[in-house]
Order: C-alpha cells, then structure tokens, then sequence
C-alpha cells in the first residue's frame, strides 16, 4: 500500500516547475503568446530534452516508457507554469493513439519524432464530445471530409489526429495536405493554440486502427485527455492559492497584513480543502488508467468533471483574494484563471461528463 | 502508487474474512463500533470474543485486557473493511475504547491503566467526555468548572454540556481547572470522575433531530479523589488534544461517506415522481454525479493520508482539511437524499409513507451537527490557514480604551 507519488516522480515535478521558473515565467510567456496563441518560443523543444515530449513512448522508439500518472505529474507542473507548448494533444493524445491503436510499423515511423519534439501534432477529436451541428467529419473512399471546430494545439502543428465517423474512424493527416485549411481559433487562453479545419477530401497519411471500428482506441484516447486535463487544473489552480496565500501575507490593509483576517484566511482555507481531495482524485484516476483497465474511463471522467468544479472555485476566489490588482491584466493572475477556463470546458463540459459516468455506471441506459 | 497492501496481508485479510462468515450468528446487530452504552450481554459476549481473536482492542497490551499485537495500520483497516463487509458488529466502540484509552496508554500512572483499561475495553465500564461548557465551545481552553482542594480531593463545582452518553455512563474523563492562579491553559486537570459522585445531575439534552444525543451534566462540590488526575495537575490542556486528534478522524471517516452515497443511490433508483425514477431526472442525476465524485475524493484522500501514517511523514496541509470537506460532503448527499423524495421527504417521528424510518431527514440534521462539533467548520478553517498555510494568528482582542 503506497498511495503517494515515487521519488521519481517528485524528482521529474522538481525539474520541471525549476526549468519553467527559471526559463519560461508567466513575464516571458506573456510576450510569446501576444500574437500567436500556444507559441512557445522553442521552449517545447527544450521540454523535450527534458523528456516530457516522450514520457508516454516507449523506450525503443526513444521516450521514457512512463505511465499516465507520470504524464499527470508532468502535466500539473505544466499548468503550474501556465506553460505553452502541445503537451495535452502531441505527447499524450497521439502517442495514446498510436500506441493503442496503430500498428508496429506506425508506431516507429511517428514516435521517435514526437520524443525528439520535431513533430508536433494537433488533435482534432470533438467528433468525441460536445460536437456541434455545423461540424463534423466523415471518411468516404478513403478520404476525410467535413469540418473540426476547437482542434487542440495546432499552432505550429505539422500534423493532425482527426476523429471521423462519430468516434468510429482515427487517422493522421498532413497539415500540408491538399484539401486542409487551418483557422485559427482564439480563445480567453493565450497560452494554447485552437483552430477549425476545413477537410474537403483530404487523404491521411496514416489510419488508426480500421475506418470504422476504432471506437476503443477513441475512449482510450479520450479517457487520457480528461486525466491530463484535471491534472492542468490541479496545478493552475493550485499556483493560484500559492499566489493568493503569497499576497494575503504581504499586502497590508487597516495597519494589518490581509492574511491575518478571518475573511481571508478562511478563503484560503476553503480553496486547500477543495484542492487536496481532490489532488488525491487525479492520481487515481492517473493509476487506474494503466493499473486498473475496469475504472479507467470512469475514473477520468470523475476527475475531469470534479476537477473542472474545484479549478474555477479556486481561481476565482484566489482573484478576490488580490481584491483590485488580481483584476488587472499586469498582475498576470488571470493567465491561470483562463487557463483553467478552457480545461473546464475541453473534452466535455462537466455536466456532459458526468452523464457519461452515469451511463457508464449503468445508472441509465 | 501501489494499491494493493501486498501478498503478507492477503493471509490476514482471508482469516478475518472466514471469520466474519464462520461466527456471524454470534455478532449483534449493530454495525459499526457502538457506544458500550447500549451494549447488552451479545455486545459484550462479541466484543470478547473480538479480543480473543485479535479484532477489537488489537494493540492493548494483554497486561490490560488487550490482544498485544504490534501496531499495524494496514490490519486495522483489513479488520474494518472485512467485518463491515462481513455484515457483523465491530464490537464496542465509542469515547471510552477509542478515546480515554489511547489517552491512558499514553498518559496514566500504571494503577490508572490497570484499573480502567480492561473493563472498559469489554463494556464493564461506559465513559463520557465532559470537556465543552455553556461558555466554552471553540475557545475550549476557557471551561470554567473547577476543582477546588480539599485535603486529598477536589470539590468540582460547574456545568459541562455537549456530553454524549452522560446518562448511561459511569465514569466521565473531563477537563477541570484545578490551578486558578495559572494561566488560561495551563490551569486545567484532566480528571476521571465517577458519575455516581453526590452532587452529580444529569439532564438529557434534546436536539433539532428531535433525540437526545447529548446531555447537560451540572456539578455541585461533587467530591473526587485527586488520584484520579491523569498526568499531572495542570496538563490537562496538553493531554485532552492529543484525544481531539482521535475525535476528528472519528467523525469524518470516508467509509461511512461511502454507505452513505450507496444508500442515496438506491433511493434515487427506487423513489419516482411524476412516473419517472428520480435517477433517470438529469438534474438530479447531475447532483449526484457531483456527489459522488466529491466521496470517491475522500475516499482516496483518506488513502494518500494512510500513506502518510504508514511511511510516519507529516501529511502537511492535505491532512488538516479531512473534517471540514468530509463532513460537507455527507450533509450535502443527506441534503440530496431529502430533496430526491420531494414534498415526502419531510415526513418524520415514523409517519405513514416515511422512507428508511426517518434515516434521511434525521442524518441531514446530524450531519449539520458534525459540522460544528468537534471543532466548528471555521474553527477548522482557522486550523487549516495557520497551521497549514502559515498564515497568522487573529490578532488578541485589545482590551477597550478608557474615556
């Protein structure tokens, strides 16, 4: 019985909030992002050399061989930083792909180039959840057509995985591709690159699995994106308590630090309750995802739905905290409450989560 | 992350399990560790054989009517989830087993543990904590009943109240200020005090679930030896919160969090209105999806806090926060329980078309009450931010200026 995080663990999350510290503060990042959302400035490159392009790839194609709850430790430093780089769809989304649903031979041609960071790969999946009535995408003779609104990481992506056929068929696609445009989507989130694609007959370069009957590589796909996306929420909003806790001790109101107020102090103590529980949730569901094959899809969903409830409480009264200052766009703090913003509504807004649980927990047909 | 407790304890969790099925005619109704208050001669004839068998009073020495094992954390939670499990009664439970006695172990004089220990482990002997006053909620440290010397006694004279099982007990463990010259907190004893003592009355405290859980106890120079201190007079304070720390992990344990949401679960699958089942409403669907992953929280906190224990590592912040947030948790489901029967689910005192015989209504009430007692929600929040979060203390109140 060990329920806590290996010294390896602890040692990766310390690398890398020091790295983000020292290389990639919310000052520089601020100035990436101000034209082109998601840029990382050659940071991702970097990352990758510090192994979190490859965590999830095997060792012989030249990543780390880790496991999800690894990627839960790297991607809670990474919303920690509010850091850019396509962590979330590149070395999480596509590797899960390929490594559930591709062959041997598509396993080698892609993963040793997403472990280097040389290739960069978006993910267009909202034919999984939450697809709107003027989108989709479908695959006839061969080819993909339609149209994929809010792709994850696509500034900069060389290629994208495309969900089609209502979660059925899985394939990758040149970004060059004749028949592809690429829009980009901006959002309150600067740190992170959207866009729409239009596919009008675009030929893949690779298909995951078989057209058609690729629905469980889809939810594995899925269930790893919702892991990922509470584990950002866990670390955006835990930065926030730090900073409001931070600010509550030095900022001084009627002759007194704030912090020495009950008022405060128990907002403070009202976001810990809230985030370490629920801290405890995420490395669940980040174990069951590889150790325990019945509650992984459920387990995600719990944390993605909880963590998207507990995230917005946090940031927000982490803001009131600041009073005035938290509001300003200087101050930076907004940065983390955006970022927290669209995980909650990514890959199934809370209430669209849950009623997946409920189905999956057979609670309805 | 390793979940399962390992091969060595497997062996242990197979024994209790067999004989949790072999010896289940034997075990009384009552589930969880009930007060020895309501014990009869089956709780008491159980409990024994609990002993006996290494399942209730595990790591009391023999010397005290204990079974002498080393302490592992891992066996007691084995024994906890196989005989819940099981179906069968944890034996006896309550302030006297869970809460005086780990305080004698640590703190008694070897004729204290030899006299009191044995018999309260199998039921003999009932207790009840006398620490809150009518003055003296969370700023506990301020009880004003005192024990006044007389020769080789103290004569206690004041009011405790917020004492469970008062009526049934025969013995309290109590604070009492024994040093009026010292200050605040150093000035406090705490004594055992025997309730048939004259001068002792007790009056049965009803509450808004319409029960009497609690009780007033009143003291009149009630006359009682100081060989009964614990400790040495004066170190009452110190003393008493090493026993707090047992009474907040009591009161939110994620296990009964976890029977409660079965138990809502099923009402939300069996009550319908309107001929729809209520778990087939999104909305209230939705409410409980919530609520439960809020359980499933607790749940593996109270893992990851386990770990803790086990590895002896301070859990820091994360192991401060377990009463608040568990304690919301279970008066929210109760509150969702209530709201799923609709305008029924204010029926009470066993009217017709009642669900559960009033379970519902009457947890939703006591659950309110576990949120305040054992330290109230916002005394906990002052606990979590200035000893978890570093942040200062509420400055002393400054004596009014004069004209």
């Amino acid at each position: 019985m060990d329920f806590a995080l290996s010294e390896e663990q602890q040692l990766l999350a310390e690398s890398l909030r020091r790295f983000l510290e020292e290389e990639c503060p919310v000052t520089t990042i601020r100035d990436l992002v101000v034209e082109h959302h998601g840029h990382d400035g050659g940071n991702w490159k970097a990352l990758a050399e510090l192994g979190v392009a490859g965590l999830l790839v095997p060792e012989e194609y030249g990543g780390s061989g880790l496991g999800m709850l690894d990627a839960v430790v790297a991607a809670e430093i990474l919303g920690w930083g509010v850091a850019p780089g396509p962590f979330l769809a590149t070395a999480v989304l596509a590797p899960m792909a390929l490594l559930h649903g591709g062959s041997s031979e598509q396993q080698a041609r892609w993963l040793p180039a997403i472990a280097t960071g040389t290739s960069r790969i978006g993910a267009a999946r909202n034919e999984l959840v939450s697809m709107r009535d003027d989108a989709g995408v479908e695959s006839r003779d061969g080819c993909l057509y339609g149209r994929s609104l809010m792709v994850i990481d696509a500034e900069d992506a060389d290629h994208f995985l495309v969900c089609a056929d209502g979660g059925r068929s899985l394939a990758l696609v040149d970004a060059a591709a004749s028949g592809l445009t690429r829009v980009a989507l901006k959002t309150i989130d600067r740190t992170r690159g959207f866009a729409e694609l239009e596919l009008d007959g675009v030929e893949p370069v690779e298909w995951i699995g078989e057209a058609g009957s690729a629905e469980e590589v889809c939810q594995r796909v899925l269930d790893a994106g919702r892991i990922i996306l509470a584990a950002d929420i866990l670390g955006a909003s835990g930065r926030a308590l730090e900073k409001a806790v931070a600010y509550a001790m030095e900022r001084k109101q009627f002759e007194r630090v704030i912090g020495s107020f009950q008022a405060v102090k128990h907002m403070c103590a009202e976001m810990v309750a809230e985030l370490e529980p629920a801290r405890s949730l995420v490395w669940y569901a980040g174990h069951a995802f590889d150790e325990l094959p019945g509650e992984s899809s459920t387990m995600a969903c719990h944390a993605k739905s909880h963590l998207s409830e507990v995230g917005p409480f946090i940031v927000r009264t982490a803001t009131e905290v600041h009073g005035g200052i938290g509001f300003t766009d200087e101050q930076n703090l907004h940065y983390w409450f955006k970022r927290v913003g669209v995980d909650r509504q990514l890959l199934g807004s809370p209430e669209a989560v849950r009623a997946e649980a409920a189905r999956a927990q057979g609670w309805i047909d | 992350m390793e979940l399962s407790f390992g091969p060595e304890y497997e062996d242990f969790r197979q024994a209790v399990r067999k004989f949790a099925k072999d010896y289940r005619d034997q075990s009384p109704k009552q589930g969880a560790g009930v007060s020895a208050g309501q014990a009869g001669q089956q709780l008491k004839d159980w409990q024994k054989l609990l002993i006996e068998k290494g399942y209730a009073a595990r790591t009391i020495p023999k010397e005290y009517g204990g079974y002498g094992a080393d302490p592992d954390i891992l066996k007691a939670v084995i024994i906890d989830e196989e005989l819940n499990a099981g179906g069968v009664s944890r034996g006896i439970g309550g302030q006297g087993p869970e809460m005086l006695v780990p305080t004698l172990l640590e703190a008694g004089s070897d004729e204290q543990k030899e006299r009191w220990i044995r018999p309260t482990l199998h039921g003999e002997i009932v207790w009840c904590q006398g620490y809150s006053e009518p003055g003296s909620g969370s700023d506990l440290a301020s009880v004003q009943t005192r024990g006044v010397e007389d020769g080789d006694d103290f004569l206690i004279t004041g009011q405790k109240i917020w004492t469970t099982t008062a009526a049934q007990s025969d013995m309290m463990f109590g604070l009492i200020r024994t040093e009026p010259d010292a200050k605040k907190h150093a000035g406090l004893s705490y004594i055992l005090v025997p309730m048939d003592t004259p001068g002792i009355e007790v009056r049965p405290l009803g509450t808004m679930t319409g029960e009497a859980e609690f009780n007033e106890v009143f003291f009149n120079e009630a006359r009682v030896p100081q060989s009964n201190v614990v400790g040495q007079r004066g170190e009452g304070w110190k003393i008493a919160n090493a026993t707090l720390v047992h009474e907040r992990n009591m009161l939110a344990s994620s296990g009964v969090l976890d029977g409660t949401l079965r138990g809502v679960i099923r009402l939300l699958e069996s009550e319908s209105m309107n001929g729809e089942r209520m778990m087939d409403n999104p909305i209230f669907r939705d409410r409980l999806g919530q609520l439960q992953a809020r359980t499933l929280a607790m749940k593996f906190h109270a893992m990851r806090m386990l770990t803790s224990r086990l590895k002896k590592e301070s859990a820091g912040v994360a192991g401060l926060v377990t009463k608040l947030a568990g304690c919301e948790v279970s008066h929210q489901l109760t509150a969702l329980a209530v709201d799923a029967m609709g305008e029924l689910g204010v029926l009470y005192e066993q009217s017709p078309h009642e669900r559960n015989r009033g379970r519902w209504q009457n947890q939703h009430m006591f659950t309110l009450g576990l949120i305040i007692g054992g330290g109230t929600a916002q005394i906990q929040k002052n606990i979590i931010s200035e000893r978890g979060l570093g942040m200062p203390r509420e400055p002393k109140a400054q004596p009014a200026a004069r004209e």
